[in-house]
């Protein structure tokens, strides 16, 4: 059979299981469009390529398949690389194909010519030129391969014009994947295990500080069954939020700059730390040489450049997360009693709980708002933000109840993220409600995806928390900078009721915190368009705790 | 913080030149010298690297290494009984009333003149990096209008392989 490149280049997306594709056409995609025209894999036309790559990046997070976009070479190319740079830092296995001019032009500064795989090789796990049309085949399969095994992350594949328009003689078959330079692990190191469990069964103030890797790895199960059988008190990251129920009894929330007071004395009164799918990040340790100072550390992790990267530990155990945490579990004593060390965390527990005071400006405490999401979705609705305050109150306030439900751009902290991500989230899990916790700031940094959902009929919810301020840099201002708010008031702003009104979407504003239950109950109901509710929230509001940047985490700023 | 030689062996493909070098960049890893040219098999190229840094850092770069997808093999050669190799050429200033001194000291390093200019040599040499520093440092006196060197390559002794 004679094919194009790009029809094969469809058949072998087909092949990967590929359905759903963001993208953006231009002048070198123009031959995989044509193809995609008749094509049964669901295209998305997003409104700027920013977002057709944290859509899939989204799509990937939260059902665990690897996430794909499109975008045109030149411009369209590097429009992405935010996108990508955030599904980098944050391991999510997407792959993205970028046009480029013909071939015989390259290096010519061709018309939208950008050397895409120079720019992303720092930002990617592993990229391609493609040189012939004959290995778009093997190149489909290895990018999918290496985007979604050991440690994900995002590969980009660059598709020079006249190779996606050469038809050549082509039958569908299973290339062989062979890299000799890339193995997926298997297993892990038996003793290490053993030392491991041995540790676990003896330690008397033991500690779990999950992560991302423990979702990656599908291993929330794992982790559950680890902390019960010893009744082991779980903290996790941002990226790990989701992997251990908030309301479970051992739940300790989030560790960190931003972590609750008593997950952070915990980490600095436990004798052991269990690190699983963690890579000890600044924003979690702080001070690295006071972070959990008295504890012997195991850390579990697939990527071995994790191991005694940040910190020294004791027990490094390289593997999927899931098969270790299985191979351990199988090797620890049950024990029934809480002990000591849970009235102690008990004791910090009801003496600083999460809390917050009443606005001063009487409106709405923004800590209310993901309180009231929180309550009415149950805790099962995907969540995803954008970065600042808005981020952090939701890793505080909403109660996650299953893994891949929390989607943030934890590594990055990219701004506009939460929007396209929102719209990735709902079109893979059209069954779950999908709500934006955004920023006034952000917003407005991919609002234009607003266009995306009204197209498609995708009903997700963004609740703007309004501060008109960049609140999160307005709050380092005020703390470190001695209150100078430079550039930081953003009160000039669109009418967002107006402007999702301009798109389609429906929008409403909400004022009185009487009204926030009602506001958010209507929004639920929508199933055919996306909602946008503008909460006018108290302007100075905070994010508390907070230890400062390279503080110790028992060094915590906020009132106790 | 000591001097370390790595053998990498990578895929003989365009842009793992740029991967690597990118690596060392964006991570703050000291490269001492890299030289990379093909070996007996046609799809493979070799590197060698010297890097300096105590061991946690060079068992980072050989980690950091290890991820990137066309690298094969990363070995740690430094403590191996090595064969390890260098070519500097060097132009050296050369009035007649010093060219024997300068060719004495060629002789003595069992280096060799390559090319005579009316005022200069080309003086090339090849040998372990103690040995290009110290005839650099003898020719310096003569002044020295201008040096390249290709930077280390290694072989382990003996029927073992290096990778
Ligand atoms: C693309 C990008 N630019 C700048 C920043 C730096 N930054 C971090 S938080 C923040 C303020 C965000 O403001 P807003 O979206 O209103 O959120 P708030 O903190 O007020 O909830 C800024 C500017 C960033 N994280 N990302
Ligand atoms: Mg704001």
């Amino acid at each position: 059979m004679k094919l194009k490149g790009a029809e094969i280049l469809l058949q072998c997306l087909k092949q990967e299981g590929v359905d759903t594709i963001f993208g953006y056409p231009g002048g070198t995609v123009l031959p995989i469009y044509d193809a995609l025209y008749d094509s049964d894999i669901r295209h998305i036309l997003v409104r700027h390529e920013q977002g057709a790559a944290h859509a899939a990046d989204a799509y990937a997070r939260v059902t665990g398949k690897t996430g794909v976009c499109i975008a045109t070479s030149g411009p369209g190319a590097t429009n992405l690389v935010t996108g990508i740079a955030t599904a980098n830092m944050d391991s999510v296995p997407m792959v993205c194909f970028t046009g480029q001019v013909v071939s015989p032009l390259i290096g010519r500064d061709a018309f939208q010519e950008a050397d895409i795989t120079g720019i992303t090789m720092p930002i990617t796990k592993h990229n391609y030129v493609l040189e012939r049309t004959e290995d778009v085949p093997r190149l489909v399969k290895e990018a999918f391969y290496v985007a979604s095994t050991n440690r994900p992350g995002p590969v980009v594949v660059d598709l020079p014009k006249d190779f996606m328009e050469r038809e050549i003689e082509y039958e569908p078959y299973n290339s062989e994947i062979n890299l000799r330079g890339y193995r997926v692990m298997k297993g892990c190191n038996y003793g290490q295990v053993v030392s491991a469990a041995e540790l676990i069964n003896k330690s008397e103030r033991p500690v779990i500080y999950a992560g991302g890797g423990v979702i990656a790895s599908e291993a929330a199960e794992e982790l559950r069954q680890l902390s019960e059988k010893r009744k082991i008190p779980v903290t996790t990251t941002l990226m790990g939020m989701s992997a251990f129920p908030s309301s479970n009894y051992l739940s300790l929330g989030m560790l960190g700059m931003h972590g609750t007071r008593y997950a952070n004395y915990a980490i600095g009164e436990c004798d052991l730390l269990i690190a699983v799918g963690v890579r000890f990040d600044d924003r979690v340790t702080g001070k690295i040489a006071e972070f959990a100072p008295h504890a012997r550390i195991i850390h579990i992790d697939i990527d071995a450049a994790e191991i005694g990267k940040n910190v020294d530990v004791h027990i490094p155990i390289v593997g999927q997360v899931k098969e270790v945490l299985q191979a351990i579990n199988k090797r620890i004593e049950t024990i029934e009693e809480f002990t000591e060390w849970h009235q102690i965390i008990d004791r910090w527990k009801a003496e600083y709980p999460l809390r917050y005071g009443a606005s001063s400006e009487g409106r709405i405490m923004p800590q209310h708002v993901i309180e009231k999401i929180s309550e009415l979705t149950q805790g099962e609705a995907i969540i995803t933000t954008e970065v600042g305050q808005n981020q952090m109150w939701a890793a505080h306030y909403y109660k996650f109840k299953n893994p891949r439900s929390f989607v943030t751009s934890g590594g990055l902290g990219t701004m506009g993220f939460g929007l396209p991500a929102a719209i990735g989230a709902k079109v893979a899990c059209p069954d779950r409600p999908v709500i934006d916790i955004a920023g006034d700031g952000s917003i407005q940094m991919n609002i234009q995806e607003l266009g995306t959902a009204v197209a498609y009929k995708i009903p997700v919810i963004v609740c703007i928390l309004n501060n008109q301020y960049l609140g999160m840099v307005r709050q380092w201002q005020s703390l470190f900078y001695g209150g100078r708010f430079s550039y930081t008031d953003i009160s000039s702003q669109p009418d967002f009721v107006k402007l999702a009104e301009a798109y389609g979407a429906i929008g409403m504003r909400v004022k009185n915190t009487q009204e926030v239950d009602n506001a958010l109950r209507e929004a639920l109901k929508v199933t055919d368009r996306p909602v946008v509710i503008d909460f006018w929230v108290d302007r100075m509001a905070d994010v508390y705790p907070m230890v400062a940047p390279g503080e110790s985490l028992l060094n915590m700023l906020g009132e106790e | 913080m000591k001097k370390h030689t790595l053998a990498v062996t990578v895929e003989n493909r365009p842009g793992v030149l740029t991967r690597v070098a990118t690596l060392f960049r964006r991570r703050g890893y000291n490269i001492e010298s890299l030289a990379v040219g093909a070996t007996e098999n046609p799809s493979i190229s070799r590197m060698t690297i010297v890097v300096t840094g105590d061991d946690k850092i060079i068992e980072q770069v050989s980690k950091q290494l290890y991820k990137l997808v066309d690298v094969i093999k990363v070995v740690d050669i430094t403590e191996e009984r090595l064969v390890e190799r260098e070519l500097i050429l060097i132009k050296v200033k050369a009035d007649p009333n010093v060219r024997s001194e300068i060719v004495q000291l060629v002789e003595i390093f069992r280096a060799r003149i390559v090319d005579i200019g009316k005022n200069t040599l080309i003086i090339e040499a090849t040998g372990d990096s103690g040995k290009m520093e110290a005839i650099e440092d003898s020719l310096k006196p003569f002044g020295i209008l201008e040096l390249v060197r290709t930077g280390k390559i290694a072989i382990v002794r003996g029927p073992g392989h290096s990778i």
